[in-house]
């Protein structure tokens, strides 16, 4: 019997630099049986690499990942401790998914039965026999979650599995890794969606450009992260503002003429506004999203912004003056 | 991790693609048919040759002529059989399946060559039958001195011509690239390097005219070919070995 211990993955001072670029930096976290962890970034924060080196496909430059308090190449057939859907399309089109399986069961000495276990549980016995080229998109990543499955390992990663998932195969994938997670298992799962997270992680590790940027429970997150605020519209700005200055409420001026107060309970404020006959156009209780609050955490580690910012000019604009 | 399993799992995956059956039927086939046909061929002109050309009239090598085609699919055989794993991005989920990359690459190596010595055999034995059947009055026999060798080296050739390109794919790893190499080469430019005066000793150590060698029953006279039959094979054998050595040092040290 495996101790609860035995199947963490622990990284330590993990480092990928492709050329000048640092991928992968420094990571260190360990991620715990019994729950869903999410791994979560923006795009190109590491995530897909940092999975490659868990399964000893990319060589680290530096640092270490350890399953089960071993390298990934020490592991005796890896598919029984460790199973992985990193790309629903790393699938030879011209073999079925029967004989996909089976090969992969072969390899470790996975006996055959368990190809017909895995393909029943993700649905897809009846094209079984197809071959994998003629597979939508949702039936490839049933392919890929039947290969993780194959070993009944302990340990199960995902690679951002909802992405191009029809919704009832979302809720299907959900339930999954929250079933997974219940039977003790270690789950650990990618995405670049907060709300998807929200959803179905226990615990959260943030990365932005390589970076951790949170190591937390989901809760404590929430907790840290949602600021509540009060929203005010005044025709009366400047009386407000010395009368909250007053009361030693400090307010901050959010752009046309919209004053934001972090943590004011709206009570208070109106009562405020009352007693000094300043008359109010909005008084509102605001929660931002958890979405808003990852984009905070993440904002200086974003790679690819949108400059939403700058004004687009017309095209040419520059050389049309002809100077 | 056991090699064993792993052969398994290269067995599978090797039966189960079409590409197996079309390229090693394609080998087979035009191997026979134009071994027949330029034995038919040659049968017909031998009374027009001249003494010196009668001497050297090599039956047994003639019957072997539909090689110099049929390699080229076993050619597309070895590449295909490595390249499809990256080409299709099955490479990443066999390698998490199989960490041990030399365990990885060897099994696959040995299905694949193991399949490639079975159907190059028996296209051998068959081209040779065939074709002295065409040659009639002119044929060689089995049992005559050589004979057995060169059938034999026939097949064992197919195989390395096989096992040259796995090795070269598992560098490449493009299916494009490979092809695109391997195919003039063979087709082109070793041919082109043996027939110019000047770059002849060099093309006689290319692979498959050292390996072909083999082949050949009567050497022609004022031949001057620096090694024997099994010495030609030999060196056909260090390419061999040269192109599976830098496939496995390469897949060893690049990420996946």
């Amino acid at each position: 019997m495996r101790s609860s211990v035995a199947c963490m993955i622990e990284l330590e001072g993990l480092t990928k630099r492709y050329g000048g670029k640092l991928a992968v930096d420094n990571l260190t976290f360990t991620v715990r049986p019994g729950v869903v962890t999410g791994f979560l970034g923006p795009n190109g924060a590491g995530k897909s690499t940092t999975m490659r080196m868990m399964l000893g496909l990319d060589r680290p430059t530096a640092g270490d990942v350890r399953i089960d308090g071993r390298h990934y190449d020490r592991l005796t057939d890896p598919l029984k401790y460790i199973g992985a859907l990193l790309d629903a399309k790393a699938v030879h089109g011209g073999r079925s998914a029967h004989n996909h399986l089976l090969c992969l069961a072969q390899s470790n000495g996975i006996p055959a039965r368990r190809v017909h276990e895995v393909l029943d549980a993700v649905g897809l016995t009846a094209v079984a026999r197809k071959k994998a080229k003629g597979f939508s998109y949702g039936m490839g990543q049933r392919l890929g979650i039947a290969a993780a499955l194959l070993g009944d390992p302990q340990i199960l990663m995902f690679d951002e599995p909802v992405n191009g998932l029809d919704p009832e195969g979302i809720h299907w994938i959900r339930h999954l890794m929250k079933s997974l997670a219940a039977q003790g298992r270690t789950v650990f799962v990618s995405s670049h969606l907060m709300s998807e997270m929200a959803l179905t992680a226990d615990h959260l590790v943030v990365i932005g450009q390589g970076r951790l940027l949170a190591d937390t429970s989901m809760a404590g997150f929430i907790a840290q992260n949602s600021r509540s605020y009060v929203r005010i519209r005044t025709p009366q700005r400047e009386r407000l503002l010395d009368v909250l200055h007053e009361a030693g409420i400090t307010a901050v001026e959010s752009g046309s003429g919209v004053l934001e107060i972090d943590g004011g309970k709206p009570e208070r404020i109106g009562e405020l506004a009352a007693q000094h006959h300043i008359v109010l156009h909005e008084l509102s209780p605001q929660q931002a999203s958890l979405e808003e609050a990852f984009m905070q955490l993440t904002a200086e580690s974003v790679e690819y912004h949108a400059h939403t910012d700058t004004p687009a000019r017309p095209w040419g604009a520059d050389w049309q003056k002809g100077d | 991790m056991a090699a064993t399993q792993v052969i398994r799992s290269e067995w599978t995956k090797i039966r189960s693609v079409a590409s197996t059956v079309w390229t090693l039927s394609l080998a087979v086939v035009v191997t026979l048919a134009l071994s027949m046909l330029i034995s038919a061929l040659s049968a017909n002109e031998f009374d027009k040759l001249n003494a010196q050309d009668r001497s050297d009239f090599d039956p047994t090598f003639i019957s072997f002529a539909g090689m110099t085609l049929g390699q080229l699919a076993m050619i597309v055989f070895g590449v295909l059989v490595v390249s499809n794993e990256y080409s299709s991005g099955m490479i990443r989920t066999s390698l998490a399946a199989v960490p041990q990359r030399g365990t990885f690459l060897f099994s696959k190596v040995a299905v694949a060559t193991g399949l490639a010595l079975v159907v190059g055999m028996a296209t051998s034995f068959a081209a040779f039958f065939l074709g002295q059947a065409m040659l009639g009055e002119h044929r060689a026999q089995l049992g005559d001195t050589g004979v057995l060798r060169a059938v034999v080296g026939g097949g064992l050739y197919m195989t390395l011509i096989a096992m040259f390109s796995m090795g070269v794919a598992a560098m490449l790893r493009s299916p494009m690239l490979g092809l695109g190499i391997l195919m003039p080469f063979f087709f082109l430019i070793s041919n082109i390097l043996g027939n110019v005066d000047a770059t002849r000793k060099v093309g006689r150590f290319l692979p498959d005219q050292a390996g072909s060698r083999i082949m050949q029953v009567v050497t022609p006279v004022g031949d001057d070919t620096p090694y024997g039959p099994w010495g030609g094979l030999g060196i056909m054998a260090l390419w061999v070995i040269a192109a599976l050595g830098g496939g496995y040092a390469l897949l060893k040290r690049r990420d996946a």
